[in-house]
This record gives structure tokens, C-alpha cells and sequence, in this order.
């Protein structure tokens, strides 16, 4: 294997790894780095399954090589909760409901939380837009707005009450 | 002991609460488990080899390059997989859909397969295996394939239905008719009478998950796979039977499940990693790519349909009839039967008459997808009840509400119904704040119902109590949807204790009995009266423990919210013992306490739905935006009302999807061109409004609690309720799905014309 030594910061945990110049990052990240709650549902970036944040940015990881990764920080899903005490997004789709089969949760809630850092108090249509780049064949997408409008809420009092 | 299926209306306290299911961390952290997500030391990844053609004679195979390059472990063409069906037919298709036998018959059949030491090296061997066709003339149109001059696909397929049998080869496998009273004579009585052709494209399940599996089989004959699966005793006995394995001898585990709808009853590369893992005696896992998965597994038929229904001045119908013709790709299947027999299921007909005709073309194996065959037959009728009530001058409603089943009815596909719920539906919908919204410009309102018979079926569950007192229980169906959830609030229903007390786990084949494949929306009904039961044997011998502590007959002691309690004046100063007391004592008292049942659950009550929906049509583009839709349906008793909602609004928006975007596109040299995400297209977020839902309760007679399945009924209606309001809003009646954007904008053309 003619490899490409990458280093890299994943969840705020510095890794090392060797990858063919040619994988893509979500192949690292679930075949080397053993993050496997990285889905794969299409490989060609359609489906959002394998959303994961790239010094901030959304990205499919499908379309990111591991090589591309060098010195930069990658978010996954595993990295949302903070010890035991799971983000307010990952509260309300357990709440609402918002996941049947559970395949695409962990691109959505990485794509939600992209948006509520970018717009705290985003309208049901920002919402329906900002995560249409993420497929769920299960829900009809209801209830996954609903826990997203109902995290932004938690998130914004609970920003006014730490004031 | 069988027990008492029968619907008793008690009374509830844990039943219908919204609690959070139990597998939901898991599922928000990334921690639970799908069928890519479990690696075996030394695993090789297995990949496979498919045709590019349609049709086509496989002459030769040269595996030899491939074997040749390092890293490769196994390669395997159909001469790996001697015929051990034993001459059942049905295998024999499964087998040669698996991997073609000297023949490939769509575009997507696997013919050859590899297993390497990476992914690289298998895709590289499969470069180098050198497959020899003869294309032969191929058809993949339904109306195409049924034409005397369609090229065969199976000379051995005869009409089967059809007296007398018939000598020579035909695509049409099978015909099937239903009905009762004469639609001749009923057609003499109606005042209007509308006859109308429709044609519905071919989809796909489109769940996120691909298909894949971890194989692992031993020179021994012992195997194990994990696998995403809705059905993993069904996989073990197939895989069993292809392969000449012991069925105990090949433990099946299924994996967290990423969607299924029935794409995922059937077996695709499951027999193939197997084998592959035989041949090289390593583990296998082996993941679909997208296009695999639309190329070679799931699709729904497509069809074209003819209704025909009758009806007096006075809003009556007095007959109808169907002739229904699905495909069911390149071997038989029993598609059009489904279709023919839920037709005409919501009403109460005195004459009327489907005929079904099952077609082979050169496309995929057409598998089970969410109420298979109901939504196509559902849009034709539904179309035509629109028109007539339309020619009569009725509220399309008010029309429906006169002519639909209810108890007593016999229905159309032969037996006499319970209590139902499609007259109450309709009285929802007629009283729905919905349907009193104002309408716009280019905006229309469409109505449908459906109809879906719901499975019970083989169910095996064990419950077991711990010392301390928390609950163990485990079935047989796979969680699609929440069904954990609703499980352990029976549980906890029947033991009378909290439901964050209950932990439900999917038992692998090798602990449980055999359980039926997760379809027919049986997962909470069948595995829900089988908890029943299963409790129900646990307060058995948590009654008997407590009278061998008290000293006293067994026959004095009740089970009481949570608790054993001695029953009689003599017992007074006798406290109660909690189920954590008698549990903690259990060791000394005779050991585990546990309880057991298997059941085969008949009885699976019938469901109806109708829905509502608004649309607007863009007259410029033909583009359709979904102002509003509301579910209406018929769950027996709503276990858990938040995901008996997702199953309504779910099954909703695949019907949108199938309405408006989706579908299989063929060239003429029979490829699919659409074999991704990008270019068959799912409804996104953003296409949608919020799906309004509302939870009828009609108790299922043939349950304990009442309950109904709830999963596929709703995908029924979308189809015919999304047309009848487009073609409200264009002023055309919409005759094709999907009411794609171009066919919208010809229809309109058309009309004007």
C-alpha cells in the first residue's frame, strides 16, 4: 500500500493513521479510526448519512479524502455528547421521535447542529432546507423538525440562563 | 395452555404513553449497530460481478486472472452452487437470482463473485474476470411483455390460474380472480358508468441502509451471519437450504436495521458471502454499493391497470371490475394477486370481479414493498370513484361514505369483515378542519382510502425476570421502526411495573424459536400478544412463588399492579410481595423466574386509511408542491401513539415520492439509468409540509389489547389521493405515475387540445 500518513484532530482527540492517497475519509473513519456511527448510504454524496463537520464546515465524508484531513478537525456524531450528558438535539429526537430505523440520526443531527451554530433560531423552512441535503425514508421528516425546532428552544434558554 | 386472544377492553396505565424508547441512546450517539457496522478477525471483503445486460446468454466465464492475483481468496460463478432445492421452484428462483445460472436476466444479475484482502483487490479481480455474453431480445414494459411477440423470459413458465392449462411458454406466470355476484348484470343497472386505463412506474424501498452482511462458514458445515435483515430465521433457513447446512448449525444475527419496508424479507448476497466464506474458510462482509442495491434488490412492480365501476343516480355502485397487470421482474411472483384482491377492498359491492395477471420481464425480482401491490391497484380505483362521483354530482365523500364496507360486508376478496374503520376514517375526514380550508389558483384537494390485510404469523418470546426484579425480554421480529418500545410498555402493562424496568433485545436465531419475517405490520401485534402471553406465564409462577412463601394455595394469590397479593379473610397478616421480593428470593424458592410463549398469531385485524391532500401545480413547470396532507387511520389501539404517527406520516410521504419523483427509468437497450440517489429522487425535507395524523381506535377483535398492524397501510392512499387533487387542480385527470413535472405539463397540453 502506498500510503499517505495523515494527522488529524477527530471529536478533539488528536489521530495518527495511513490511508491509500485514494479513501475516502469516511472509509478511514470507519474502517481505521473505527467510527462506524459515520453511515454510509450512498457513496457519492446524496443521501447526508455520512454528514460530519471539517474545521466546522459541513461535509459529506464520502466526498473528502483521508489524505485531505492533514491537520484539521473532523466532528462526528460520537463526539456530540459531552461525558454523559447527550446534546440537546440528540434529547429531542429521542423525545419527538424523530428516528424510526435510526440509519440516517447521526447525519442529521451533525447537519442540525451545523445549523443551530450558524442560526440559533432558525424558521420551519430554514430547518426543511438546511438538512435537505439529508435523506430519512422513514419519518415523513415531521417529527425530526419537530425535535430540531424544540433543541433550538432548549439551547436558547439554556444560553439565557447561563448568562 | 393456549391462551384467550380475544379483545377483553381493559383498562390501561403504561399502554399509549409516549415513553422514549429504549434503544434511542444507542441510535443518537452512533453506538447502535447496522449491518456494515461489525468486523471479524481476518475478514476478507467480498464483492460482486454484474451484468451489464438485460438478456443475455452467459457463454463462458474465465475466473482464471482473477484467482491468480495476490490477495484474492475466492472466487465463485454458479458452478459454486450445486442445485440442492431438491426441485422446489421457488428456491430454485431464489438461487438464480442470487447468481445466474448460464443465463443473465436483467441488468444488475449477479454472475460472478470474489472475496480479497481489501477492497481494492476484489474490485480489481473483478476487472479481470472475463465474462462471454449473447445478448438476446429482452422487454422490460408490462403491456410489452404480456404481447405474443415478446422475446420469453422463462420457457418453463406456464399460465398458471388458467383452465385449461395451457401448452405453451408465456411471461404471464399467473392469473388470479377475485370477486362475487355478476358485474355484467350490475353494469345493466348503473346510470353512470367510468372506465378508465392507468399506468404506475416502477420504485424502489429506497431505504438509507444498503445491504450488507458479516458471513462467516466453516469446512464444518457451522456458519454465522450477521446480517441486516427483517427477517433473520427466514435467512437462516433459506441460506441453509441453498447451501446444504444444518438450519441449527447457522446462527443468524440480526444487525440494527436501516430501513427495510420489504426490501429486506428477501435473501440477495447473503447465500453468496456465505460461500464465499466456505471457499476461502475466512470471514466474509460484504456491503452493496447504491446502485447495487436499485440495480439487483427491491423494486415494486410496475403496472397498468383497467377499472371499470358503475353506479346508479342515487350514488350506488352496482358494479366494478379490474383487470390488473403487474410485473414482478425476471421470475414469478404473486403481485398482481395482491393488487386484484385489495382493488376494491374499502367497499361493499353487491358485483364485482378483479382479474390479476403476474408478468415476468428482464428487471429486477420484484420484492414485497410497504403493503405490496395496494397503492397501484388503490390509485386506479380511488381515480375512478373521483370521476364518477364527480359524473354524479357528488361530494367525492359523501360517495365513498355510501358505498363503503363495514361489518358484515363481504369483501371483495372473499371474506366477511369484523368491525373496520374505513366508514369512521371517512367520517374524520368529512369533519377534518382540513378538508374546510380555502383553496387558491392552480390549487386542488384529492381524497383516497386503502385497504391493508395485515399479517400475525409464527412468533416465539421469552421473558426473563432477574434478581432484581428488572425484566429481560426477547423476540423474534426486528425493531423497524420503535417496536422496542411498545414492547416493553406491554411488558410492564401485563407485570404492573415501571417500563424503564424492561430491556428488549432481538434474540439471534439460535435463542428463540422460529419467529416469521417482520412484514405484514406484525411486529407489534404478533410480538406484542406473544408478550402478553409470555407475561401472563411469568405471573404464573410469580403467584405460585408467592403462595409457597405464604404457605397457602396458590388459587389465594392475585397479581395486582406490580404485586402478589393474598386474597381471603384468613390472609390478612399476610403483606403483598412486590415482584422484586419474590424475585430476590427466587434462588431459594425454585430458581429463575421466567415465561415463555409461542404463538401462531391469527387474526391480524384488518386496517383502512384515508388521507387528505392539497396540492398547487405550477401550470409553467408542471412542478407540485404539497401545500397539506393529513393521515386518517385505523390502529386498533395505538401501543405507542408517537410511532404509530411515524408509520402514518412515513408510509404518507413514500407515497408522495411514488406520486410525484420516483421511478425506474430503462433505456431501450433495457439498463436502468437511474441507479443512484441523485437521479431517482426521494422526497427531501424540504419538499414537505408537516404530516398531519389522527389515530382512529376500532379494537381488533383477534387481540388481547385490540391492537392492528399500523406500518403499511398508509402508504396505500397517496397515490390515488395525490392524483385526484392534481387533477383537480389542472383540470385533467392524471392517468400515469409519477406525476412527474413533464407528464403534468403533456397532461395539461392534452387537455387543451
Amino acid at each position: 500500500m502506498n500510503g499517505v500518513t495523515v494527522s488529524a484532530k477527530v471529536n478533539g482527540d488528536a489521530v495518527q493513521y495511513v490511508c491509500p492517497a485514494d479513501e475516502s475519509l469516511l472509509d478511514v473513519l470507519r474502517n481505521r479510526l473505527n467510527l462506524t456511527g459515520v453511515k454510509e448510504g450512498c457513496g457519492t454524496g446524496d443521501c447526508g448519512a455520512c454528514s460530519i463537520t471539517l474545521d466546522g464546515r459541513l461535509v459529506c465524508a464520502c466526498l473528502v479524502l483521508g489524505a485531505e484531513a492533514e491537520g484539521r478537525e473532523i466532528g462526528t456524531v460520537e463526539g456530540l455528547s459531552e461525558g454523559g450528558q447527550l446534546h440537546p438535539l440528540q434529547e429531542a429526537f429521542i423525545e419527538k421521535a424523530a428516528l424510526q430505523c435510526g440509519i440516517c440520526t447521526p447525519g442529521f443531527l451533525v447537519a442540525a447542529k451545523s445549523l443551530l451554530e450558524r442560526n440559533p433560531n432558525p424558521s420551519e423552512e430554514e430547518i426543511r432546507y438546511a438538512l435537505a441535503g439529508n435523506l430519512c425514508r422513514c419519518t415523513g421528516y415531521d417529527k425530526i423538525v419537530r425535535a430540531v425546532q424544540s433543541a433550538a428552544k432548549m439551547m436558547r434558554r439554556g444560553k439565557k440562563s447561563a448568562r | 395452555m393456549p391462551y384467550e386472544t380475544d379483545f377483553t377492553n381493559q383498562g390501561f396505565t403504561k399502554v399509549g404513553t409516549r415513553v422514549n424508547r429504549p434503544d434511542g441512546v444507542d441510535k443518537v450517539t452512533g453506538r447502535a449497530k447496522y449491518g456494515a457496522d461489525a468486523n471479524a478477525a481476518g475478514q476478507l471483503v467480498g464483492r460482486v460481478l454484474r451484468s451489464p445486460h438485460a438478456h443475455a446468454l452467459i457463454t463462458k466465464i474465465d475466473t482464471s486472472k482473477a484467482e491468480k492475483l495476490p490477495g484474492v481468496k475466492a472466487v465463485l460463478t454458479s458452478k459454486d452452487f450445486p442445485d440442492l432445492t431438491g426441485g422446489n421452484r421457488g428456491l430454485m428462483d431464489i438461487l438464480e437470482n442470487c447468481m445466474a445460472r448460464g443465463r443473465a436476466l436483467y441488468d444488475g444479475h449477479a454472475v460472478a463473485a470474489v472475496a480479497a484482502i481489501d477492497a481494492d483487490t476484489a474490485d480489481k479481480a473483478l476487472k479481470l474476470i472475463k465474462v462471454t455474453y449473447k445478448l438476446l431480445p429482452h422487454v422490460t414494459d408490462v403491456d410489452e411483455a404480456m404481447k405474443p411477440s415478446a422475446p420469453i423470459i422463462h420457457d418453463w413458465v406456464r399460465t398458471a390460474g388458467v383452465t385449461p392449462a395451457p401448452t405453451a411458454a408465456s411471461n404471464v406466470a399467473q392469473r388470479s380472480e377475485f370477486g362475487h355476484g355478476d358485474v355484467e348484470a350490475g353494469f345493466e343497472q348503473a346510470d353512470v358508468i367510468i372506465e378508465k386505463s392507468f399506468k404506475t412506474e416502477q420504485t424502489h424501498q429506497g431505504y438509507i441502509e444498503p445491504h450488507a452482511c458479516l458471513a462467516t462458514l466453516g469446512p464444518d458445515g457451522s456458519g454465522e451471519l450477521w446480517v441486516t435483515t427483517q427477517g433473520h430465521f427466514t435467512f437462516r433457513n433459506v441460506c441453509a437450504s441453498l447451501l446444504g447446512l444444518d438450519v441449527a448449525k447457522l446462527k443468524v444475527t440480526s444487525s440494527e436495521i436501516g430501513g427495510g419496508f420489504g426490501g429486506k424479507t428477501h435473501v440477495w448476497t447473503e447465500p453468496v458471502a456465505l460461500q464465499l466464506s466456505r471457499k476461502a474458510n475466512r470471514p466474509v462482509k460484504l456491503v452493496m454499493s447504491r446502485d447495487e442495491v436499485f440495480r439487483a434488490t427491491g423494486p415494486t412492480s410496475s403496472t397498468s391497470v383497467d377499472v371499470k365501476i358503475g353506479a346508479k343516480r342515487n350514488g350506488k355502485i352496482t358494479a366494478a371490475t379490474a383487470e390488473l397487470r403487474y410485473q414482478s421482474g425476471a421470475f414469478p411472483g404473486m403481485w398482481a394477486m395482491f393488487g386484484a384482491m385489495t382493488s376494491f377492498a374499502c367497499y361493499d359491492l353487491k358485483n364485482v370481479k378483479s382479474v390479476g395477471f403476474d408478468v415476468l420481464v428482464n428487471r429486477p425480482k420484484v420484492a414485497a414493498y410497504r403493503a405490496p401491490s395496494a397503492p397501484m391497484a388503490a390509485f386506479a380505483v380511488e381515480s375512478v370513484v373521483d370521476m364518477l362521483a364527480a359524473e354524479l354530482g357528488m361530494d367525492a365523500v359523501d360517495f365513498r361514505i355510501k358505498n363503503a364496507a363495514k361489518k358484515g360486508t363481504k369483501a371483495s376478496y372473499g371474506p366477511v369483515y369484523g368491525p373496520i374503520g374505513i366508514g369512521p376514517t371517512l367520517d374524520a375526514v368529512k369533519n377534518h378542519p382540513h378538508m374546510k380550508r380555502k383553496l387558491g389558483k392552480n390549487q386542488g384537494r384529492g381524497v383516497a382510502c386503502g385497504f391493508w390485510f395485515n399479517f400475525g404469523g409464527q412468533t416465539c418470546t421469552d421473558l426473563n425476570i432477574g434478581v432484581d426484579g428488572s425484566v429481560n425480554l426477547t423476540v423474534g421480529t426486528v425493531d423497524v421502526g420503535g417496536s422496542r418500545a411498545s414492547l416493553a410498555l406491554i411488558a410492564a402493562e401485563e407485570l404492573g411495573i415501571d417500563y424503564d424496568q424492561v430491556r428488549v433485545t432481538i434474540g439471534d436465531t439460535n435463542s428463540l424459536g422460529h419467529n416469521d419475517t417482520t412484514e405484514g405490520s406484525r411486529g407489534t401485534f404478533s410480538s406484542g400478544m406473544a408478550t402478553i402471553f409470555a407475561a401472563r406465564n411469568a405471573v404464573e409462577v410469580l403467584r405460585q412463588r408467592a403462595a409457597a412463601t405464604w404457605d397457602i394455595p396458590v388459587e389465594q394469590v392475585v397479581w395486582e399492579a406490580g404485586e402478589a397479593r393474598a386474597k381471603g379473610k384468613q390472609n390478612n397478616n399476610l403483606p403483598p410481595l412486590s415482584l422484586k421480593e419474590i424475585a430476590a428470593k427466587s434462588p431459594r424458592t425454585g430458581g429463575p423466574i421466567a415465561g415463555h410463549n409461542e404463538v401462531v398469531a391469527d387474526g391480524a385485524g384488518v386496517s383502512f386509511a384515508s388521507h387528505m391532500c392539497d396540492v398547487e401545480v405550477d401550470p409553467e413547470t408542471g412542478a407540485t408542491k404539497i401545500l397539506r396532507y393529513t393521515v386518517v387511520q385505523d390502529a386498533g389501539k395505538a401501543i405507542h401513539p408517537d410511532y404509530v404517527e411515524g408509520q402514518f406520516q412515513g408510509g404518507a410521504v413514500q407515497g408522495i415520492g411514488w406520486a410525484l419523483n420516483e421511478e425506474y427509468i430503462y433505456g431501450d437497450d433495457g439498463r436502468l439509468q437511474n441507479a443512484g440517489f441523485l437521479d431517482y429522487r426521494i422526497p427531501v425535507c424540504s419538499d414537505l409540509p408537516f404530516i398531519d395524523t389522527q389515530i382512529l381506535e376500532i379494537p381488533n377483535p383477534n387481540h388481547p389489547y385490540g391492537v392492528r398492524g399500523v406500518g403499511e397501510t398508509s402508504i396505500v392512499p397517496p397515490l390515488a389521493a395525490i392524483g385526484n387533487a392534481v387533477s383537480n387542480a389542472v383540470g385533467v385527470r392524471m392517468t400515469h405515475v409519477p406525476m412527474s413535472p413533464p407528464r403534468i405539463l403533456k397532461a395539461i397540453e392534452d387537455g387543451q387540445a
